[in-house]
């Protein structure tokens, strides 16, 4: 495995207003692997995930004391360029969000805001991303049809296809499975395991198992607080501190 | 007794809302029947497409074409005025301004929608006209673009506020989405939020456009009323509602012209329903 950090967050602080989302956090995120952070709802690990790709900034009256790292340039600088950085660091959702447009729209829609017009090249992008999301199969026959036609399932594996095609060097993926049924969930985590060649992936989930099965890193948050963070093996087998015992065995959250 | 009640209460608001459906057939059937005796007298081709409007002539000429071009010369002209800036106005609030600004500009919309027309129509007379009729060295300001750019701004409000709410009920999903893909913010507006809201903001272009259409006392102040066939916005022209408006008192009762002008006022009603219909169509088909 490649130990390079891709994403570092140190000593993050982040306020909704007077209300502290995060206290300082500190966090490497190792390239071409993994990372899974799990934790009990309002624990603050989608507001951590939608940092690392400043989804945050259009929150109002939000306010970040702390760096994050992207290969070492401070994202949040005053030259960092968030366009720029989004580009790089894409983003799955918890509900699918695919554009009301076709599919093939919805994927070349990366493309076109990147201003790239050649037919052509948009085309076999638009293939080669479904093909890796592995959702060419089931749509090859109607790529003109709107994509809200899909089932929850596809419609999450075309968000990252969509994804894709900007070819992005990292992809969050938050609470990707919430809304999907138990096949399609299998078949997202098969995919994110596959991604994780190409691609720096981290994932918030609520579910441990998930977790357990597809990261190589986990990170336990609890009120805003990073209380451990480890391999995940080490993470779940002999957890460091209590608290994190106590949530992976259930105790709560 | 509960029962009883409940009863009563019940079929009171049934009646107050067969109340405005009946008042609505009820003023229909009456401008049917005043308005269509004009047609023992013109045909309606004549009626619609006459070039000539004497109604107390011997015999009246009545031809309401002009008054017809008028009116679609002047809500044009509003329209083209009032929609871009409409719903950049639009965008503006829903998308870019910051919290406080929107408060205020939204206010202030609401505002410019509570100064009655007439007040509009004054405020045009004393400093529009003039800077018209002075810019385009005319004889008089009294003209049509005048009148389009007063409409213009009473059409503002609704289209502003309608498709504001368009913008704004866009799932918040398609732009966090749009962006997610390193869409800058224009991107977003234009490729995503516009064409996601494009039928509400449809529906606002019509309802304003639908407003100006009806608007009388402004139109009648500051367009000049010269029956005459327009050729362009920089002469004076008459709209069908100032027609009325102007000339009602001074028909006398059972009259062609009394005819005459309830018939316009069916010509009127009849673009007035087309326009609110194409806008609840297009309100509709949002989902």
């Amino acid at each position: 495995m490649d130990e390079a950090i891709k994403m570092k967050a140190e000593n993050v602080n982040f306020f909704y207003g007077k209300t502290q989302a995060l206290k300082d956090v500190s966090l490497d995120i190792h390239a071409h692997s993994v990372t899974a952070i799990i934790g009990p709802s309002g624990c603050g690990k989608s507001t951590f995930i939608r940092l690392l790709n400043r989804m945050n900034d259009l929150i109002p009256h939000a306010q970040l004391i702390g760096r994050v790292y992207l290969d070492c340039q401070d994202v949040f600088s005053h030259a960092a360029d968030p366009v720029e950085l989004r580009r790089r660091v894409g983003m799955v959702f918890q509900k699918p969000n695919p554009f009301p447009k076709s599919i093939f729209e919805n994927i070349a829609y990366g493309l076109h805001v990147n201003n790239i017009k050649d037919k052509d090249f948009v085309e076999t992008r638009v293939i080669e991303s479904l093909k890796k999301a592995a959702l060419w199969e089931e749509v090859r026959h109607r790529l003109h049809e709107s994509a809200l036609k899909l089932s929850g399932g596809q419609q999450q594996r075309l968000c990252i296809a969509r994804c894709l095609a900007v070819s992005p060097e990292v992809i969050l993926f938050d609470e990707p499975c919430a809304s999907l049924d138990p096949i399609s969930t299998a078949k997202i985590e098969e995919l994110i395991l596959e991604l994780k060649k190409e691609y720096t992936i981290v994932i918030v989930t609520h579910n441990m198992q998930q977790a357990a099965r597809v990261a190589d890193y986990t990170a336990f948050f609890l009120l805003g607080e990073l209380i451990e963070f480890n391999k995940t093996q080490e993470l779940f087998t002999a957890p460091k501190d209590k608290r994190t015992e106590a949530y992976i065995t259930g105790r709560f959250g | 007794m509960r029962k009883f009640k409940e009863y009563i209460i019940e079929k009171l608001i049934l009646a107050s809302g067969l109340a405005s459906i009946f008042f609505v057939i009820v003023i229909f059937l009456f401008l049917l029947k005043e308005g269509l005796a004009v047609f023992k007298i013109v045909t309606p081709a004549n009626f619609l497409f006459g070039k000539n409007w004497y109604p107390i002539s011997e015999p009246p000429q009545l031809g309401i074409f002009p008054l017809i071009l008028g009116s679609l010369l002047v809500t044009l002209g509003a329209a083209i005025i009032s929609v871009p800036i409409g719903i950049a106005c639009a965008v503006y609030i829903a998308e870019v301004a910051p919290v406080r600004t929107k408060e205020i500009l939204k206010a202030s919309i609401e505002l410019l929608a509570a100064i009655p027309s007439v007040v509009l129509g004054f405020i045009g007379m004393v400093t529009l006209v003039p800077w018209v009729k002075s810019i385009f060295k005319l004889p008089t300001g009294l003209t049509a673009l005048s009148g389009s750019i007063m409409l213009a701004f009473m059409a503002m409000p609704t289209i502003v506020s309608i498709a504001e709410d368009a913008l704004y009920s866009v799932p918040r999903s398609y732009k966090e989405g749009a962006l997610a893909l390193g869409a800058t913010h224009w991107q977003t507006i234009y490729r995503v939020l516009l064409p996601a809201a494009s039928s509400g903001i449809l529906a606002a272009v019509m309802l304003g456009i639908g407003r100006v259409i009806g608007e009388t006392m402004a139109v009648m102040m500051i367009t000049g009323n010269a029956a005459l066939m327009p050729h362009s916005f920089l002469q004076p022209v008459r709209t069908l509602t100032a027609t009325i408006a102007a000339e009602m008192g001074e028909a006398v009762v059972g009259s062609e012209h009394y005819f005459a002008l309830f018939a316009i006022g069916i010509v009127l009603f009849v673009i007035s329903f087309a326009i609110n219909i194409t806008a609840d169509l297009f309100l509709h088909r949002k989902r």
